[in-house]
């Protein structure tokens, strides 16, 4: 039964990671008041290319690093439509998850059934061998360390360091962090390049470490979820952790159920994740208050130097 | 050295070059991309863009293809107007498929006139429920319509997978998920011998003149355009914005039910599980590329059914994937947003480069 217990613990490490990645990067993004809906489109890329790489190198390492890279280019598509050429931002997020699918399809087409050699997890020799807590501290594959030690990063740069503040600062009030002199557009550039390179890493982590493979439109809505986890987290780093084990507790959950056969079909379990979404985004905006005073005031609005 | 001047109207002229601009610049990257992966580049642009226009039947397709994207276009541009963003179109159009075909599915040996009208109107009733989810949610609880649409996008996917392999599916179909294929009485009689083009897709191109007429006529189309373009003057003018998120997510969502059901009955004849090659979302580009006016989203919706009948087109003759296609909607899109600056700013070059 242990046993068990730490099985599910792990899988559901698994699957709440590529969300820490996708909801830390957009997190960044949406703190210095640049929303970008094309999540879902980045992680496709990103998981592509990642995958792509490691099937012509056969070095996956190496699949990841591209995958972060190619995010991080995609972002920057948006990133010169709505910063540069002051585009709406809704509309532009969802030109990029359209462009996004369609790109990962077209490049991933000769890549369908291909397989290669995943990140695996780590085994450090006596601290991963010990019993229970071996393997829930010290047996995770590296990606989970790597998520965890971003978010921690993002949580000490938002709340600690100068540039954090200034990022919060560009996010909250564009015009005065301007007329103080601080390059707004610039460091919105920085923000959705980050966000897209996280996006791009939890597309890879995807195609690379939990379903070693790919498939068409294979992030199924997790760039989404990222999205509304960023609500839920009320734009703080800490609650995106806790948000993210949430649905990946829900994800294995539900495909633990399904394995357990208990008479619910399938395709109901699979909702789950969806519902829940809905279900969270309803309880935490209900205070409609409490919104307004967490998500940063320029989100979503273009911004253009007057002089 | 560029500078950017805001206009005091956007340029009209400009609003509607841009689409057309955005449609050529893709064209000529879609070459680049074909040159890249080593096709001959006018060939397959003539597949892609000219072709389908070529022969009757091609025609036909393009107006199958444009019906839905027409419709759901339409639909979606009174609320893009108003500045409420259903992006989960694709839900309410499986919705819709799934309330007014389950009727043929429950009446399957029905000979009655009234089951095809019938469907309709539980097509739409259906898209009008998926849509009525975000608006209770939003008007009721401040949740993001933006994702809890696209969330039960998911949902009615799930649900129609469900149902097509479990409750209702064929009892003589060996297995393969999809209903039985409707009574003669729940099909949409064609519009011409041998060609696919059907009632719906006659019903479907009248839309866009019914939406002018709301818009351009009527109070509601007033409240929609005053909406879009100045929220605050239209909120002291005593329009509610509740009354506006339900009347434009209600509109939405039944347009692309009706969509929905007048695929099933008219081009597949059945529920399957591949009832959409994604409508809902490719209709969001063509809300945008029509500038979300009638005129313009019949006519965007005409040029993309082009290139998705060219896609398959190309997937046959040229062994080009078919998600080209969805590589193309993008790059339209991304240009049109670019082209987008013209309509609101004008660009200044200034001799001095400092001041």
């Amino acid at each position: 039964m242990p046993d068990l217990i730490i099985a599910s613990v792990m899988t559901m490490m698994t699957a709440a990671t590529p969300l820490v990645f996708a909801a830390t990067g957009e997190l960044i993004c949406e703190r210095s008041g640049v929303l970008n809906l094309g999540v879902e489109g980045m992680m496709l890329i990103g998981a592509v290319f990642g995958f792509a790489t490691a099937a012509v190198t056969g070095n996956a390492p190496l699949g990841l690093l591209m995958a972060g890279v190619a995010g991080l280019l995609a972002s920057l598509i948006f990133a010169t439509l709505t910063l540069s050429l002051l585009s709406n931002q809704v509309a532009t997020g969802l030109a990029l998850t359209i462009f996004g699918t369609g790109l990962s399809a077209l490049v991933g087409f000769d890549y369908v059934g291909e397989t290669i050699d995943q990140i695996a997890a780590i085994h450090l020799p006596v601290l991963s061998d010990l019993p229970v807590v071996g393997r829930l501290l010290f047996g995770h594959d590296p990606l989970v360390y790597l998520s965890l030690g971003l978010l921690a990063a993002v949580a000490w740069f938002l709340s600690r360091s100068r540039w954090g503040m200034i990022l919060r600062a560009v996010g909250d009030s564009d015009v005065s962090a301007h007329a103080i002199g601080y390059p707004v557009v610039l460091i919105r550039y920085a923000a959705v390049a980050f966000g897209g390179m996280m996006a791009g890493l939890g597309g890879g982590y995807l195609s690379l470490v939990y379903t070693p493979l790919w498939a068409e439109n294979m992030a199924a809505g997790r760039g989404w979820i990222a999205l509304a986890l960023v609500v839920f987290a009320s734009w703080r780093p800490e609650r995106v952790l806790f948000g993210a084990i949430l649905f990946g507790s829900i994800t294995i959950l539900q495909l633990n159920a399904q394995a357990a056969g208990l008479g619910i079909p399938a395709a109901f379990m699979s909702m789950l994740p969806y519902i829940a979404t809905i279900v969270v985004l309803v309880l935490i905006s209900r205070d409609a208050i409490k919104i307004r005073l967490n998500a940063p005031a320029c989100l979503g609005r273009p911004f253009r130097a007057e002089r | 050295m560029l500078r950017l001047e805001p206009r005091s109207t956007q340029s009209f002229a400009a609003a509607w070059l841009s689409p057309v601009m955005a449609l050529v610049l893709t064209a000529i990257t879609g070459g680049v991309i074909f040159l890249a992966m080593g096709k001959d580049p006018s060939t397959a642009l003539y597949i892609y863009f000219v072709e389908p226009l070529t022969t009757t039947s091609g025609l036909s397709e393009v107006a199958v293809k444009a019906g839905p994207l027409i419709l759901i276009g339409i639909g979606l541009s009174f609320g893009f107007r108003a500045g409420v963003w259903n992006i989960g179109a694709e839900g309410q159009y499986i919705a819709g498929a799934i309330a007014g075909g389950g009727l043929a599915v429950y009446f399957h040996d029905s000979e009655s006139t009234l089951l095809l009208p019938a469907m309709l109107v539980l097509g739409t009733l259906g898209g009008m429920t998926w849509a009525a989810v975000p608006a209770l949610l939003k008007t009721r609880f401040n949740a993001n319509e933006i994702l809890v649409s696209l969330m039960l996008v998911y949902v009615a996917e799930l649900l129609l997978v469900h149902l097509v392999q479990g409750p209702w599916r064929n009892p003589q179909g060996w297995g393969f998920p999809g209903t039985r294929m409707f009574p003669d009485v729940a099909i949409m009689p064609l519009l011409f011998a041998g060609k696919r083009a059907h009632l719906g897709t006659l019903i479907t191109l009248a839309i866009p003149f019914i939406a002018w007429f709301i818009l351009a006529r009527t109070r509601f189309g007033f409240t929609v355009r005053v909406f879009g373009s100045a929220p605050l003057a239209a909120r002291h003018a005593g329009v509610h914005s509740h009354r506006m998120i339900w009347r434009s997510l209600l509109i939405g969502g039944g347009f692309a039910g009706l969509a929905g059901v007048i695929e099933a009955t008219g081009t597949i004849g059945q529920l399957m599980p591949d009832i959409s090659p994604g409508y809902g979302f490719t209709a969001i580009i063509v809300a945008f590329l029509g500038r979300l006016h009638p005129a313009g989203v019949l006519l965007a919706g005409i040029a993309i059914a082009v290139t998705y009948i060219g896609g398959e087109g190309a997937q046959i003759s040229a062994g080009l994937p078919k998600a080209v296609t969805g590589l193309f909607q993008g790059i339209i899109l991304f240009y049109l947003l670019a082209f987008d600056l013209f309509t609101r700013y004008r660009i200044i070059v200034s001799s001095r480069t400092t001041e």
